[in-house]
């Protein structure tokens, strides 16, 4: 039988093992991390956008994916979001008569869904396992079948509703962009910025879409002018540089600035993604979130990162218990006979 | 328009006179009728009254002036193939006034385009091939001793109906075009469409060429009905002028496929993959050249079918305007029905049936949870009764004994 002055001893021990096992407490208050300076990204301009889905049906063929029925004929791919077998979508903002594209009001404008790959993603944040990781050079968020438990927090976690579960399948898989990283070592890009006949998806290094963005946002609606199209070459890239894909390096033409919002979605929002958006029509209307600078990675991680930090809310709580539950035993009547 | 019914002419006398004067059997003639009456987008039963039209009626005078041009306009309407074309405007139509097909010159021709003027006042068709030039009072170009103004003036003044043929003669076309020279704000000589010129609205048939059929439709349709097809704004034969190429061109899966030429002689090129990016004009290009092809050599003889983009011939603004491997401006963004929404309704909102199997479910797991809690611990009180029970029978026993 302890007494109560060993049990407090005991706690205070406990307390102060913890406390120094927790110092370094501080870094547990993680910030919201950045773009790496290479990472690679897309921009999508939803004003040059025609709508046509080449970049739905090119993405399908570069991953390898089936056709999605929701018609009754099932002739034609139609997923009605992304999902387990869609990683690429083309939706549409509609209002109204749908007279003008790019209007609010009776018009209608085209949005691209797909990942964002966010510089501080909630989905690797949330994966238990190392299944959902972020590439250090690239930034691509990429996805391990081999390491996933299943356990789809990444779904739950994802501000932009991307990662999706293969419900269809037994030993079902995540399914998300993962940039076309199977397709870089062959020197491809992201299929959809490679066959975008517009130049509405552009491929390149975050950096340099934003800067064209930019550009772009600087300009007056309606005047001509220079849009490239495929991959944004990164500024004063060298021709080694430039050999490492593939496919005609300047496809640039000339198209009209479009009457754009003067934001760059992606800029800041949850610390910056690299697939940036750029859109005449408000982007919450078009299904983009109001996200605040701050991730919500970084929040979660803070709080948890301070609770477990050294196990101290663990061997609190656990003393605490531990505490409650001796109070309350009330001594058996044998031990009671024993003693007395 | 008495006669719907096509195949009872085959008999009739004046298609079989009709045919040997076009050099054609008669069966060949009376689906030349109908192809006309298909291009035209005229229901059925129409066909037979173009062949009675075509048949029957006076071959309307047409008086055709040349100004500004290359002579294409003529040479694609030579070339035309079912019936030829030589005896078409000979025969169908009576060609009155021609520079390039005419055999007497000089003197002689300017009286005969007087003389049908004057023989057919008020009933005559002018065509124009070519772009008038404005600048300097017009000096650059004249005929007879007169300038493209005050011919076509002259011409138009009497006419039943007047067609500009090509491009130039629609808006100016190629001699239209501005030189890149600082300053320049027009063409050197200052060439315009027949509608500027004449100040009123006439019937256009854009191209470069235009193909011969949309001409020759647009004739045809004047000789059955008395008038001219329904046109567009900017004077254009709607059944010809409606589309845009790219809504009937053949290549169009693949566009919407995403399957593209990305240089001349690639794999996509010869695999006969969409033109789009290589130039082609075909989404801002309002045509049938997709639909009834040109060239009269069988299948896939349009440009964009040998491989080569639109370059637009028939917009003004784009052809002769935009640099040829330019990319085009869709004109046709139109919302696909496919096209999911931003936020898709999935599935259907709970029914009353369910919701109240969910409220049962729901209930009795809630009541079964209540008496579980209330009997926690009872079972532990029970067994310790029945111990000290047996403790007590025991000691009873053990008394006992």
């Amino acid at each position: 039988m302890t007494t109560r002055r060993d049990f407090l001893r005991g706690c205070l021990a406990g307390g102060a093992a913890a406390a120094t096992a927790a110092l370094p407490e501080t870094a547990a208050a993680r910030d919201t991390l950045q773009r790496p300076p290479e990472g690679l990204g897309l921009l999508y301009d939803a004003t040059l956008c025609v709508g046509c889905q080449a970049c739905v049906a090119a993405c399908k063929r570069a991953n390898d994916n089936p056709a999605e029925f929701t018609a009754m004929d099932k002739l034609w791919d139609t997923p009605l979001d992304t999902s387990g077998h869609t990683f690429n979508l083309i939706k549409m903002y509609r209002n109204g008569t749908m007279e003008t594209k790019d209007s609010e009001l009776n018009g209608f404008s085209f949005m691209k869904t797909s990942c964002m790959h966010c510089a501080d993603p909630s989905c690797v944040s949330a994966c238990p396992v190392s299944s959902m990781q972020k590439d250090p050079v690239t930034g691509v968020v990429s996805y391990d079948p081999d390491a996933c438990i299943g356990c789809r927090y990444c779904v739950a976690a994802c501000p932009f509703g991307i990662p999706k579960y293969q419900y269809d399948s037994p030993t079902g898989k995540i399914g998300k962009c993962e940039l076309c990283r199977h397709r870089h070592e062959d020197g491809h890009y992201s299929a959809c910025a490679e066959v975008c006949p517009t130049g509405a998806t552009l491929f390149g290094r975050t950096e340099d879409l934003l800067a064209e963005a930019k550009r772009r946002l600087a300009l007056k609606p309606g005047d001509w002018t220079t849009v490239p199209r495929g991959r944004l070459p990164a500024e004063g890239e060298t021709p080694e540089a430039a050999a490492k894909w593939k496919g005609p390096v300047d496809q640039a033409y000339q198209a009209q600035v479009g009457n754009y919002l003067q934001h760059v979605y992606g800029e800041t929002e949850y610390g910056g993604t690299q697939v940036l958006k750029l859109s005449a029509v408000n982007f919450q209307k078009v299904g983009l979130p109001d996200l605040p600078p701050k991730s919500s990675a970084a929040t979660s991680e803070t709080i948890q990162h301070t609770l477990y930090g050294g196990l101290v809310m663990p061997i609190a709580v656990l003393a605490g218990l531990t505490w409650v539950a001796r109070r309350n035993v009330v001594p058996d009547d044998e031990e009671k006979g024993g003693q007395s | 328009m008495a006669n719907q019914n096509l195949i009872s002419l085959e008999q009739d006398e004046r298609i079989e006179a009709a045919a040997r004067r076009l050099s054609m059997d008669r069966r060949e003639f009376l689906q030349f009728c109908a192809a006309l009456a298909a291009t035209l987008g005229l229901p059925q039963g129409a066909d037979a009254a173009v062949a009675e039209a075509v048949a029957a009626k006076k071959r309307p005078s047409v008086i055709w002036l040349h100004f500004q041009e290359c002579t294409g306009c003529t040479e694609s309407l030579l070339r035309a193939e079912h019936p030829t074309l030589e005896k078409l405007i000979l025969d169908v139509i009576s060609l009155d006034y021609h520079e390039t097909l005419f055999a007497a010159a000089g003197h002689q021709v300017e009286a005969a385009r007087k003389t049908a003027m004057a023989e057919n006042k008020g009933k005559y068709i002018l065509v124009v091939e070519g772009a008038i030039p404005t600048r300097d009072g017009g000096v650059y170009c004249k005929i007879g001793g007169k300038t493209a103004i005050e011919l076509v003036t002259e011409c138009a003044a009497d006419a039943a109906a007047v067609i500009a043929i090509g491009s130039c003669a629609s808006w100016g076309g190629m001699p239209s075009t501005i030189p890149s020279i600082p300053g320049a704000t027009s063409s050197p000589t200052g060439s315009s469409g027949v509608a500027q010129v004449l100040g009123k609205p006439v019937v256009t048939i854009p191209g470069c060429p235009p193909n011969p059929y949309n001409f020759l439709s647009t004739v045809v349709h004047f000789l059955t009905f008395g008038k001219l097809p329904e046109v567009d704004h900017l004077g254009r034969p709607k059944f010809a002028y409606s589309r845009l190429i790219h809504e009937n061109c053949e290549r169009r899966a693949h566009f919407d496929a995403g399957r593209f030429a990305m240089e001349f002689g690639d794999e996509g090129h010869r695999k006969g993959h969409c033109l789009y990016k290589l130039g082609c004009k075909g989404p801002e290009t309002y045509a049938n050249c997709s639909v009834i092809l040109f060239g009269d050599a069988g299948a896939g003889t349009w440009p964009v079918a040998c491989g080569h983009p639109c370059i637009g011939c028939t917009e003004q603004g784009v052809g002769f305007t935009k640099p040829i491997h330019t990319v085009a401006k869709l004109k046709n963004i139109e919302p696909s029905a496919f096209l999911p929404r931003i936020v898709e309704e999935k599935g259907v909102g709970a029914t009353l049936g369910s919701a109240a199997v969910l409220a049962a479910v729901a209930g009795a797991a809630a009541g079964a949870g209540a008496m579980v809690a209330k009997n926690l611990g009872l079972s532990h009180q029970a067994e310790e009764m029945e111990r000290a029970k047996k403790e007590g029978s025991k000691a009873a026993e053990s008394t006992e004994v």
